[in-house]
């Protein structure tokens, strides 16, 4: 939940005046809020939190970041994958 | 055992570990802020490789693991009541209230369910008008800028059946209450580099400034925690203190204004109770006066569950750098992340766990370097 995990801007679209967008994160796309980085682009790499993009990271950085967050086994956690599953939010 | 080869740039690993190896002459304590960072480190064994040079102790940046037991607690009276959707981020269900956990609360029938961001809650408020429904907004100052936003967004869209409960802390408060211990050993510090990305870099000076000990903003891949130990070990060698960002890839030294603009409206500065730790001032945020009205304690009336902390669980001195996990004598047996006694324990994050993870077998006592020096 707290780390936060790079992954690429693939498409951008507004809900009622936010601006959102989908993250592919390797293969696993989440929808993510792009409030707090007005100027993101698609293709753009932007480091996740709780669902909002919080910054913006070079590819190579980003790609090195989730192979870690594998090695480290922490991708499910943070991509809220690994809990008891409900269907929310993913 | 760890190897080299396990690095993700060997070479650069080794150039890191030769530099430090070659600047310390003597053993610095180094303690490093976030849980990630001490994945990182008990897993690829830079502790280890670095046993000469750095003594590694873990710090409290471990949202999970520092949320205090009563707001657990005031939690879990929220979760049970029958008009309510209580939704959290996985890694809270398993954390142990006094009594029993969210899980629990869900298994016996309770409707408490797992989001991934805040503003999926906000979506369940909108989809069930006729249900209350609640976000248990933890974190640092990483998953603030997301509960701020569904705040807002609730806000927008009218809806008068959501509310959260709040318990956000943040870092360096925590980093200040470490130093200004009488017991501190702390010679410098690896500060979580994401918290950063959204606060800057500046709310340090005062610490670097007030205790003369060097704050390196430091990622929490294994070659960017050498790459921190670096700066620290070669200002600590020339005896400086100085704010050093030596993760400059994702860190601007102003942070995400946006998300700081935000920030500082929806939520307010106040004391907070760190779980085994203790209440540290103004180490907290909760909701301002203009926003009070989204406030879930007040909302259910939990504001004066007061609990006191277990005995049994020492993850109060884990999470100062007091004690090491496999040294609790209930690591491994009586505590497990099966069975956790303490949050630092459950915690994909928590130092309890990371030991259990990656060195339950090794023998106890002070490590001796397993490594290849090739
Ligand atoms: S091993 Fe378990 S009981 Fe001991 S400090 Fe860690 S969480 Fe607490």
């Amino acid at each position: 939940m707290c780390l936060g995990i790079p992954g690429r801007i693939t498409k951008i679209w507004d809900d009622r005046g936010t601006r959102m967008a989908t993250v592919d994160f390797g293969g696993v796309t989440r929808t993510a809020c792009l409030a707090y980085l007005p100027g993101a682009t698609i293709g753009n790499y932007t480091i996740i939190h709780a669902g909002f993009a919080l910054t913006v990271v070079d590819e190579a950085a980003a790609h090195r970041t989730l192979a870690t967050f594998r090695e480290l086994g922490l991708l499910d956690d943070e991509l809220g994958a690994r809990q008891p599953a409900d269907g929310v939010g993913r | 055992m760890k190897y080299l080869t396990e690095f993700h740039d060997p070479a650069l690993a080794r150039r890191l570990l030769d530099t430090i190896a070659a600047t310390a002459r003597r053993r610095w304590t180094v303690m490093e802020v976030c849980g990630g960072q001490t994945h990182a480190i008990i897993r690829h064994g830079l502790d280890q490789f670095l046993a000469d040079q750095v003594e590694f102790i873990h710090g409290p940046g471990c949202p999970v693991c520092v949320t205090p037991l009563e707001m657990i607690d005031r939690a879990l009276a929220i979760a049970a009541r029958p008009e309510v959707i209580f939704c959290s981020f996985g890694d809270m269900l398993r954390v142990p209230g006094s009594e029993t956990d969210l899980f629990s609360v869900r298994a016996r029938g309770g409707d408490v369910r797992v989001v991934y961001s805040p503003l999926d809650a906000v979506r369940i408020a909108e989809n069930n008008r006729d249900r209350q429904v609640v976000f248990f907004a933890v974190g640092f100052e990483t998953t603030a800028p997301a509960a701020a936003m569904a705040a807002v967004t609730a806000r927008r869209r009218w809806l008068t059946n959501f509310s959260m409960l709040v318990s956000h802390v943040l870092v360096p408060p925590a980093m200040e209450a470490v130093l200004a211990a009488p017991d501190n050993r702390v010679a410098a510090f690896l500060a979580a580099g994401h918290v950063c990305t959204v606060m800057g870099t500046e709310q340090y000076e005062p610490l670097v400034a007030t205790f003369r000990t060097p704050v390196v903003v430091t990622g929490f891949e294994p070659l960017d925690v050498l790459e921190g130990v670096r700066h620290a070990v070669e200002q600590l060698e020339s005896g400086r203190a100085e704010l050093a960002n030596a993760y400059p890839r994702a860190v601007r030294p102003e942070g995400n204004p946006a998300a700081r603009m935000i920030l500082a409206d929806v939520f307010t500065v106040c004391d907070r109770a760190w779980r085994g730790i203790g209440t540290i001032p103004r180490s907290g945020w909760r909701l301002s006066p203009a926003w009070a009205d989204l406030d879930a304690e007040t909302r259910f009336d939990v504001a004066d569950v007061r609990v006191a902390e277990p005995a049994a669980c020492h993850s109060g001195e884990v999470l100062r750098g007091l004690l090491r996990p496999p040294d609790c004598p209930a690591f491994g047996t009586a505590c497990t992340p099966r069975r956790p006694l303490g949050a630092t324990m459950v915690s994909a994050e928590g130092a309890c766990a990371a030991y259990f993870q990656y060195r339950r077998l090794a023998p106890a006592g002070p490590s001796t370097p397993a490594v290849d020096r090739d």
